[in-house]
């Protein structure tokens, strides 16, 4: 408001040279922040371009140190479909990151509102808990683990080992879920208490609506984490590639395209590219979660 | 409880009800923790408990564990080749990598509250590369580093400069992985660019008023109050280091060449053990060597200074923890 109203005295004043550096200053304080904000988008959109360019080459030229393409060859990522095994991966991935953010959202839901709304004994330790788990490497556990499944449920060389313990709540899953629900005002709670609603009636009817996007930052970060696992399908799927995901396949598909960069470079396109599309249609979410979990508190 | 009720009706349906009232309060939060606390139960503190048994054992999966005391103990600490290679490669990626982490984040946080044209696109491009899945971005970087033909080193090259062999140079494999996980710096920078958000505006108006140049500014009003984020920034990077596995991994089976299951078995840490980390550790001993016993000792080890960590984090945010009342 006050900017409107300060515009046309200022145009109408005599710019004195004081004034004149100020601006000037201003200028050339964008030009140099915006100068830094293309180098620096440089730096991280180059290698796309890079990768994506070579995906693009043909074999030979793929081993030259051509940075552009002499021909587009765009048949190279029908060759990647085309290998045995591909489509195996990508229905892998499609079903351990679906199935397991489905399983992860289900479980934690409850978890993480008890955590943030139930007054009782041992909550800050469940809490503490929680935050240990979520900090700990997979691989601290991973022995035990894979002797339980492997030797006794018998299920390595599936990826059922990675997906059902997603049934029993997800360490950073919770923890981000709680940090959201402790921010819904506990007044809608007690409104619908009055209401005569019992617990299980407020979660579904009054928490959950207004906890969407919170449930969409959980279920996005749990998607990219199936998609991305490399440890667990490595532990438990590697002995049989019908049971590959596609972050595993495709360090087997480098092996077995040894100098075939360019159709390495199009297989990496092919497992980048979902995680990428899935980013844009759901940009506000993700950052939220982000934020959640690294500032909130 | 039978016995009071029946005597004066009134009076005595205050406390049981109350009871009962507590009892179901109580199976209440049961109800809502359970899946938690089925997960906890199996998922982590039986593991954890084997873990510390089995470190005891001599065990190879085949024939059944015995006791071996201390015994690979010693072996991972005395004699086990890798272990210290992987030690001081953490220390140095702590050092290094988690710094320049930290000090490019928060520079490219500041730079994107400054662009005020176009603000969303340089967002969202400085942020996507954080969401390359690590194999794939590992891959990209193991063929963009490529000392034969990559088109990094031809750039280099071109502009003169002497080009590393990167990857395949032990001296230049980690900074070559902290160059990839600067690329990849897009959590940090919403972290910090919402930090910068919150530093009350006044506050730069009062030090703008005082003379301040840009440099006190940032010293003086900016630094202080995001130190906690810096903070907490600097420890989850400790604690993602621990963790740090497939990057290091892909990077150096890509550069060594070692086809996956050929027959031939990839020893990690390629080129000359500079890419080891303690996770790798613990795959090499369990699924490579097949010494159970031994891999449960780098695992306790990892556990332990995972905890470190995450209970210095606890302590310095506990508000992470408190902000329920």
């Amino acid at each position: 408001m006050t900017q409107v109203l300060d515009k046309p005295v200022s145009l109408k004043a005599p710019v004195s040279p004081a004034e004149r550096t100020a601006r000037r200053r201003a200028v050339l304080e964008w030009i140099a922040v915006h100068s830094l904000g293309v180098a620096a988008a440089l730096f991280f959109t180059l290698p796309f371009v890079f990768v994506f360019l070579t995906s693009l080459m043909s074999d030979s030229q793929a081993l030259s140190r051509d940075l552009i393409p002499h021909t587009w060859e765009w048949s190279n990522y029908r060759k990647v479909f085309d290998t045995p095994g591909f489509l195996t991966w990508w229905k892998n991935t499609l079903i351990y990151a679906g199935l397991g953010t489905v399983l992860t959202v289900a479980s934690s839901i409850p978890v993480a509102y008890a955590l943030a709304k139930f007054r009782f004994r041992g909550r800050n330790l469940s809490l503490m808990l929680v935050i240990s788990m979520m900090m700990l490497p997979p691989q601290v556990v991973i022995i035990p683990m894979y002797l339980f499944w492997a030797k006794q449920l018998d299920l390595s060389g599936t990826l059922w080992p990675l997906i059902i313990p997603m049934a029993f709540g997800d360490a950073f899953s919770i923890f981000l879920l709680r940090q959201f629900l402790m921010t819904i005002p506990n007044e809608y709670l007690d409104a619908a208490r009055v209401d005569g609603c019992g617990d299980l009636r407020t979660l579904l009817k009054v928490v959950l609506p207004m906890a969407r996007p919170g449930i969409a930052a959980v279920a996005l970060f749990q998607f990219f984490y199936a998609w991305n696992d490399y440890f667990g399908p490595q532990i438990y799927a590697s002995e049989n590639p019908g049971a590959w995901t596609l972050s595993y396949g495709l360090e087997s598909f480098k092996g077995a395209h040894h100098t075939d960069w360019n159709l390495t470079m199009a297989a990496t396109v092919l497992v980048m590219a979902p995680v990428i599309l899935v980013f844009f249609f759901a940009q506000k979410a993700f950052v939220e979660g982000v934020t959640l979990t690294g500032v909130k508190g | 409880m039978s016995t009071l009720t029946t005597s004066t009706p009134a009076a005595a349906a205050r406390p049981a009800g109350l009871a009962a009232k507590r009892r179901r309060s109580a199976l209440k939060t049961l109800a809502f923790m359970s899946p938690w606390l089925i997960g906890f139960a199996v998922f982590f503190a039986y593991p954890l408990i084997s873990t510390v048994y089995f470190s005891f054992m001599h065990y190879d999966g085949f024939r059944p564990p015995t006791w071996s005391g201390t015994k690979n103990w010693r072996y991972v600490f005395e004699n086990y080749p890798l272990f210290w290679p992987a030690l001081r490669n953490t220390l140095w990626l702590v050092v290094v990598m988690v710094t320049l982490r930290v000090v490019f984040g928060l520079g490219v946080g500041l730079l994107i509250t400054k662009i005020k044209t176009g603000t969303g696109v340089f967002r969202t491009l400085f942020y996507l590369p954080y969401l390359a899945p690590p194999v794939a971005a590992t891959m990209a970087f193991a063929f963009l580093l490529n000392p034969g033909t990559g088109p990094v080193n031809s750039l280099l090259e071109k502009a003169g400069i002497p080009a590393p062999g990167w990857f395949n140079d032990p001296a230049w494999s980690k900074p070559a992985l902290t160059l990839l996980a600067l690329w990849g710096v897009g959590d940090l920078m919403v972290i910090f660019m919402a930090a910068l958000l919150d530093v009350p505006t006044e506050q730069y108006e009062a030090a703008e008023l005082d003379g301040a140049s840009p440099w006190q500014r940032f010293r003086y009003v900016t630094l202080p109050n995001i130190s906690p984020i810096v903070m907490f920034a600097v420890v989850t990077g400790v604690i993602q280091t621990m963790q740090y596995y497939t990057q290091p991994l892909i990077a150096g089976k890509v550069a060594s060449g070692v086809i996956q299951g050929a027959g031939t078995q990839f020893e990690p840490g390629y080129p000359d053990k500079s890419t080891l980390t303690l996770p790798q550790l613990v795959y090499n001993l369990g699924f490579q060597r097949f010494d159970y016993g031994s891999a449960c000792v780098v695992a306790l080890v990892l556990f332990a200074l995972s905890m470190v960590f995450t209970a210095f984090l606890m302590r310095r945010r506990g508000g992470l923890i408190q902000a329920g009342d």
